[in-house]
């Protein structure tokens, strides 16, 4: 165990925090990948480009993994796959933020409904982990 | 004008931090979730790393009620919890373990090349667009 064995960790937290940071002082904005995500493809426009400009700058990222040509991770099946994705898009959802929006943002705001939430979803995709793993 | 170039910038230092975390493999945070296995503790130093950054900026702008541009900002932290946030929560959690996707992760691992991440990206959109339907409050 070595402190540059987790640089990676830590730098890309950092990141992370300074996008969120970044958002809030010049926009105003909460970086909650969920709602802005949600929002957007409810088609609720007007003055919202902000939204849009915002993805297109998380999604540019993405080309390093395409040119990295990592091979496709397939932990688990398709249809786990899809009834994840459908609880996770409903769950964020209903609950108003996920992992950044409740996780990061929440947190850094001293918010105490944020800070439950995390504890609530970690323990909650804990637990699915070990019946997963451990039981079944 | 400047909100778009602002909202890019943030998203693409966001979108960074997540591919160097790691936070877009989703064997990574299985790892880390499966806390009694082959425990990886490593991803706990995104989230706080995170948020050591983000702290300062969250506390000046709740006290100043205003963002560095001036603008008015009403951040409050002191909304109570509800049924929604709870139930919420914990189907989040459910699908995230199944997975090991969120949001975000899985948008940016999605369009990198993963097929197999495209299909949660259609249902999570799907499961967002019904979500609004469940809602109490």
């Amino acid at each position: 165990m070595s402190l540059q064995q987790f640089a990676p960790q830590v730098l890309g937290g950092a990141l992370i925090g300074l996008g969120a940071a970044v958002l809030l002082l010049f926009n105003g904005q909460i970086a909650g990948i969920s709602g802005i995500y949600g929002r957007l493809i409810r088609a609720d426009f007007g003055a919202r480009h902000w939204r849009l400009a915002f993805l297109i700058g998380l999604l540019i990222p993405a080309t390093y993994l395409l040119l990295q040509h990592t091979t496709p991770i397939k932990t688990v099946s398709v249809g786990i796959l899809a009834l994840a994705g459908l609880l996770v898009g409903l769950g964020t959802g209903i609950s108003n933020g996920c992992t950044s929006g409740h996780g990061v943002c929440g947190i850094a705001n001293l918010s105490p409904r944020s800070l439950i939430a995390t504890l609530l979803f970690m323990a909650s995709a804990i637990v699915t982990v070990f019946v997963i793993r451990h039981v079944i | 004008m400047r909100s778009i170039f602002t909202a890019l910038l943030a998203g693409l230092l966001f979108g960074s931090g997540l591919v160097i975390s790691g936070m877009t493999n989703p064997e990574n945070i299985l790892a880390f979730l499966d806390v009694t296995g082959n425990w990886n503790p490593a991803l706990a130093l995104v989230m706080a790393s995170a948020i050591v950054v983000t702290l300062p900026a969250f506390t000046w702008v709740r006290r100043r009620q205003h963002n560095l541009v001036g603008d008015p900002v009403t951040l409050s932290n002191r909304r109570p919890l509800d049924k929604d946030l709870i139930f919420g929560a914990i189907i989040f959690g459910v699908g995230w373990g199944l997975s090991g996707l969120c949001p975000a992760p899985s948008l940016i691992a999605g369009l990198g090349g993963n097929a197999h991440i495209l299909v949660f990206v259609l249902t999570m959109t799907i499961g967002l667009w019904l979500s609004t339907r469940f809602k109490n409050s």
